[in-house]
Order: C-alpha cells, then structure tokens, then sequence
C-alpha cells in the first residue's frame, strides 16, 4: 500500500506548489531590489548632473573675454616727465578711444568718463609701465590691448540686455552705441581668456584671476599631506601593529573615531587658539591652514590605513614571522606595502576633502582680499573655495560668473587629484 | 606494509581527503609506492632534539593543552595526528613561538631545543625562528617574485655576503625544495602565480634558505590536490637526512607515509607517542586505536 503511493506519486504535491510560490516570491523580491538600486543610482546621477550643469552654464562665460586694441597718441603735452606715476593715462586711453569712435569730449568731461567706463584700468597701468620702461615712446603712437570692463564684457555676453530700461542697467544706450561700433570695426574681439588663470584676485572683476589661489591651495595641501600622511599612517600603524590592545588604546580608538566627526570649523578655532596665538605661526599663510586641515584630515588617514592594514591577510605577517623577520620588519617589509593602496585612498580622500574645505580656514584670517600669489609659505595667501566664497559675496554681477569659474577650477583641481591617486594606487598594486 | 596499510584501507577511513590505496585505485599508486618504503625506517637513537616537559598552553583562561611530554628526534619526521581543536597545532606553534603573536597565549613548562629552552626570555623569537622554520596550512607566499621569497629570509639574517652567494643560496634552496626545474626561467615572475603545490614547495624552499635545523609544517597538504600532496610527501622524505621535521596532519595514511614517530593528540592532552609503526598496529590506548580506526574524529 505504502509502496504504491510512492509508486504513484503525483507529480505535483501541495508542498512542491508552495516551494513553486515562495520561488516565485524571492525572485521578484530580488527584482524590486535591483530596481530600486537602480533608480537610487539614477537619483544620484541626476542630482550630479543638475549641480554640475548649473555650475558649468554659470561658469563657462568666465572663460571667454573680449578684449579691445587701440593705438594710442602718447601726447608729450599730457605726459609729465618729471612725474611719470602723476600722469592722467586713464584720459589718454580716453582719448584714443574717442578719436576712434569719432566723437568729442564735452567741457565737462561726461563723455571722456562714460568712455573710460567702457575699458579696463589695466590699460593706464599698461601705458605707465611701457613709458616707464622705454621714455623714448613718449610722442609716438602705440597699439595697446587689453580686457573690456567687466560690464561692458556682460552686454557681449547677453548678460546686460538693450531690453532693459536705460536706468536699470550699468550701461546707457550710447555706451552700447559705441560697444557696438567698436566690434563692427574689428578692435574688440572675443578669445580665450588666459588672464583668469594668469591673474590673481583683483578688485576689478574683469582683472580677477584664480592664479593666487590655485598656488595658495597647492602650497597649503603640500602642508597638510607632508603631515598628515606621515603622522597619520605611522600613528595607525602602531596602534594596529604594535600597541597592546588593552583600555588605553581603547579609549584612543573611541576619541580617533570621535575626533573624525567633529566639526571643520572647531579644528579652526583650535587652530587660531593653538598656532596663531600660542606659537605665532603667521595668520592667513599656507602654512598655518596646512597645519590645521593636517589637523583636520589625521582622524581620516588613521582610519583608512588601520581598515587598510586590517585588511593584510594574517597569513602574510605568519610567512614573515615564520622565516625570523622581526616585528618591525614584518610591518615594513610586508604589511604595509600591501595596505598601501588602500593608504593612498584614505589618504587622497580626505586630502580632497581638506581642499575643499572653507570653514576652518575662515577662523585663522584666510578670508581676506590677497591680490597675488603667495609669496611663500608663511605669506599672505588664498585658496580656492575661500576664493569662491569671496566672490560670491562680492556685488558686482561680474563676479558671480567668476565664483561659477572658480567651482569648475576647483573641481578640475580635485578630479586631477583624484586621478593622480588611481595612477599611484595602481603603480603600488602592481609592485611585485 | 599489509599491516600498516590495513587501518588505512577500512573503509571507514575513506572520508579522509588523502587517497587511499585501494587495488582499484591505481592512478595514485607511483607516489604510494615512492614515499611508503621510507616509512620504516628505524627510528632515531640519541640525544632527542626536542624536548617538552609538562606543556601548558593557555588562549586566556582556557587551557588549551594539558603537560605535554614529547621527545622529539632530530634527523627524522615526527607526525602530530588528531581530531580538530585537539591542541597539536598549538603545541606545534609553541616550538617556535609563534604563540606570541597571539596576545592572549600563555605557554607554561619547558620546551627544549638541543637542551635550551625556547621559552626563556633571554631567548630572542627572531633567531629562534630562524632555527625552527614553519610551513603553514595555506601557501602564503610572499607578493613578491619567486627570488625574492626565497632570498627575504637570508636576507635579513644576513646570511649572504653578496649577490652571487645570495644566488647560489636561492638556487639551492629551490633545488633542495625540488622546485628549480619548474622555476628556473621565471624566477622573477610572481610567486603568487605559481599553482597551490608549487606554491607550498617556495614556502618551504623559503623556509629552507635560512638553514633552519627544525622545520614545522602545520597540515602542509590540506589545501592540496593529491598529486601535490605526492610531492610535498616525496619531499619531506628527502628533507629527512637534513633536518629534523614536526609535521601537523589530519590525515593518518599521510602520517603513516612520512612519518617515523607519530603522537596522538586528543582534548588537549598528548595520548600517546611512539614509532609510526607500532602505534598504527599496536596502540596501546583505546582512544588512539578509535582515532586510527576511523571511529570518531
């Protein structure tokens, strides 16, 4: 009886129909989850293309200028030449550009001045600095260039529109006129513009460049890394190699994880309590912003290298302890070049992370107004997000094109960087 | 050789990994045959070159191993059989101290190495480790070339003069490891591309380099196939006229193979000890002809 049951066993039972239907179950579990990884990927990438975006169709304008070539009548009846800085070039400059654009300045000078509005400063310090250099000038006439004022560069770019009413924009229809007549003429043109990398910060925005905070920001990240990879790496070496594992390093462990969470802007005021005030290392200089996101980034480098060392299979350190290498040596010769890999990216993150930090480094004086590069570690100097956060506080239109410009700069800063440690991480993967 | 076999041949034996020689089994009868006749020869007289006295081994408060007495002869191949968690491969990492990597560990009474106990303190681990070398479960090469393995450990103790010593050192270490053949060509190319058995042959042609007088192997075959586990066999054979070998194994047909003395370990206590022979057909405790038998373990 029992035999011919089995026998005839019917091909589906109850319990293989209730195995089919949790089957059925697990794979659609299984299918809601990969959609929704999915979509949080999709979320994220639409967030970065949004922000991205943004910042670039801000941005981009930055990178194109128009700049104006005039010849000028360096007239010797204007030019004093017993007191060469004395001289009114703003006026000469004014003047060439009238006799261009073929009209005359009224006695009270409102022409002269409405055309000065149309060009940079840059071209008066242009001419002071030609005559200083070669007196002979004086008398001939020069072809001078240089970057159109930043307003006058905005009404190129569809910034400052005709269609506004006349007393709402910087510009009045005349100035426009004569913008106009200018380009049709050929003597202004629009290129790439190089002074924005050659420059530093300036008060004039169509001077400003990021050259002084791109060097503040290499020279301060030089600091930092010099510091916290060496401190950082030898620090969680010990403790994961060598120290016993007993309450002391214990409480070290908790504070090290603690210390990673604290706020930027408190590693500032410890900065300006510890540095500045107490070993007078000079305010705003590269140096004391390294020393302070050095001590910002250790907790991170310690981290990542004792995840990173923890990660070296304990077969290694037996093979080394097996043929009599000694403690040290086993570290040295064997574990930490393995972990280094893993080192170089704690390392590089939380280097990028310093880069981009902007609220410790306004407690130690690095929020100031530095029109050039650093003149070395403990000069006066700027970085590019504190650069950023300048301009976009600044009030002229002109600069909020350039805090656009200045984000991309610091994001190309940062992808180099990033790049610079896939490279070093793969050299190191590959040492055999 | 009936009678060794014949525990090995139960079938109750068969769930070991190691094969077993069996008339139907002919694919592993050339290794068999090489490495078994060895296998009798008489064991070692003399002054013994390892000598543990009332060995205690605790991981915290748990004693791991309970007095362990064992002499140990130099010159000769001495197997640690017994079932897993029994302490052998505790008491085999005592020799050499490798228990003091492990915070936790405390070794009590007195292992003696050529009359001078390990355990002392004016007793540096680095050159006892260079003396007593260790092959371990896994291949752990190092991630460097097949040289540079080989060269580490006279390397840092300073064994070569030069780069030609330091070669001639490599080569023959390779040689006596009998991996030069396979090697030769590609000496620095990664030793980790080696295959598992080439692999545990660098590790003791690692180990070898340094001139050790003791070597230990902890289960050297476990993670290998069995033509493999031939040759590592094959080799202990040969390495027998030089040093004297510990050798840690799950696998009683692999302990009768290579062995001369063979000690049974069981809960942490040292069951019995004697020539591989007679404890394989003649054990005198109950527990260790249930262990050999197959029936628990």
């Amino acid at each position: 009886m029992t035999d011919a049951t089995f026998g005839a066993a019917p091909p589906r039972s109850a319990a293989s129909t209730a195995m089919e239907a949790r089957l059925k179950k697990r794979h659609r579990s299984e299918r809601i989850f990969k959609a929704q990884g999915l979509a949080a990927i999709i979320v994220a990438l639409v967030f970065l293309v949004v922000l991205v975006g943004r910042i670039v169709s801000q941005g981009y304008t930055t990178f194109e200028s128009h700049t104006l070539s005039v010849p000028v009548y360096l007239n010797p009846d204007r030019i004093d030449r017993s007191d060469l800085t004395g001289v009114n070039y703003d006026y000469i400059v004014a003047e060439a550009m009238m006799k261009k654009l073929g009209v005359q300045d009224d006695d009270l000078g409102t022409v002269s001045t409405k055309v000065q509005d149309l060009v940079s400063r840059d071209f008066g310090f242009q001419l002071l600095n030609k005559i200083k250099a070669d007196p002979s000038l004086i008398g001939k006439t020069i072809t001078v260039s240089g970057s159109l004022k930043a307003d006058a560069d905005l009404y190129f770019k569809g910034e400052i529109k005709r269609s506004t009413a006349e007393g709402d924009r910087k510009l009045d229809n005349q100035q426009l006129d004569w913008l106009e007549q200018l380009r049709k003429s050929g003597a202004i043109k629009s290129g790439f513009n190089f002074a924005f990398f050659t420059n530093s910060d300036s008060t004039e925005p169509e001077q400003a460049g990021v050259l002084g905070a791109v060097v503040g920001s290499a020279m301060m990240l030089i600091i930092t890394a010099l510091i916290a990879v060496p401190v950082g790496v030898l620090a969680a070496t010990y403790l994961e190699e060598f120290a016993p594992k007993n309450r002391w390093t214990d409480i070290i462990e908790v504070n090290i994880n603690n210390l990673a969470a604290v706020p930027s802007i408190v590693y500032g005021l410890l900065g300006l309590a510890l540095f500045i005030n107490w070993l007078n290392v000079p305010r705003s200089s590269p140096l004391v912003g390294g020393l302070v996101l050095a001590l910002m980034a250790l907790p991170t480098v310690i981290i990542a290298t004792r995840s990173a060392l923890k990660a070296v299979p304990p077969s290694i350190r037996e093979a080394a302890l097996g043929v009599g290498a000694s403690k040290t040596q086993t570290v040295f010769h064997h574990v930490l070049p393995l972990a280094m890999p893993g080192v170089m990216t704690g390392a590089i993150l939380s280097l990028a992370h310093a880069l981009g930090e902007t609220a410790p480094l306004l407690m130690i004086g690095m929020v100031s107004f530095v029109p050039g590069v650093p003149e070395g570690f403990t000069g006066a100097a700027t970085v590019l997000p504190v650069q950023v956060f300048i301009w976009e506080n600044a009030s002229e239109r002109a600069f909020h094109e350039r805090t656009a410009a200045a984000i991309i700069v610091l994001l190309v800063f940062m992808i180099v960087m990033n790049a610079a440690a896939v490279i070093m991480r793969r050299r190191f993967e590959r040492r055999w | 050789m009936t009678q060794i076999l014949n525990p090995l041949a139960s079938p109750l034996v068969k769930g070991h990994a190691m094969p077993v020689q069996s008339p139907d089994d002919t694919a592993h009868t050339p290794m068999i045959h090489t490495t078994v006749p060895h296998a009798h020869a008489a064991a070692p007289v003399g002054e013994p070159k390892i000598k543990a006295r009332d060995v205690k081994v605790f991981y915290g408060d748990k004693q791991a191993l309970f007095d362990v007495n064992i002499d140990i002869p130099a010159k000769s191949v001495t197997a640690f059989i017994g079932p897993s968690g029994c302490g052998k491969s505790t008491f085999l990492r005592s020799i050499n101290r490798m228990n003091d990597t492990i915070p936790s560990a405390r070794v009590e009474g007195s292992i003696e190495i050529d009359g001078a106990d390990v355990n002392l303190k004016s007793v540096d681990p680095v050159v006892l480790r260079s003396r007593v070398g260790m092959v371990f479960q896994k291949p752990n090469p190092f991630p460097k070339t097949i040289f540079e393995n080989v060269a580490y450990g006279p390397r840092i103790h300073g064994l070569a003069t030069g780069k030609v010593e330091l070669e001639a050192i490599v080569e023959s270490s390779l040689k006596k490891a009998g991996l030069w053949n396979e090697v030769a060509d590609r000496l620095h190319q990664p030793g980790t591309g080696l295959s598992g058995g080439q692999q545990q042959r660098l590790v003791i042609a690692r180990a070898i380099a340094v001139s050790p007088e003791v070597i230990l192997m902890d289960e050297p075959c476990s993670a290998l196939d069995p033509i493999a586990t031939a040759r590592i066999e094959e080799l202990i054979d040969e390495l027998r006229s030089q040093f004297c070998i510990v050798i840690v194994t799950h696998s009683m047909a692999q302990a009768a193979r290579v062995s001369q003395r063979t000690a049974f370990f069981h809960l942490g206590k040292l069951v019995e000890s004697g020539p591989t022979e007679e404890m394989f057909t003649n054990p005198r405790d109950s527990r260790t002809q249930d262990y050999i038998t197959g029936r628990f373990g």
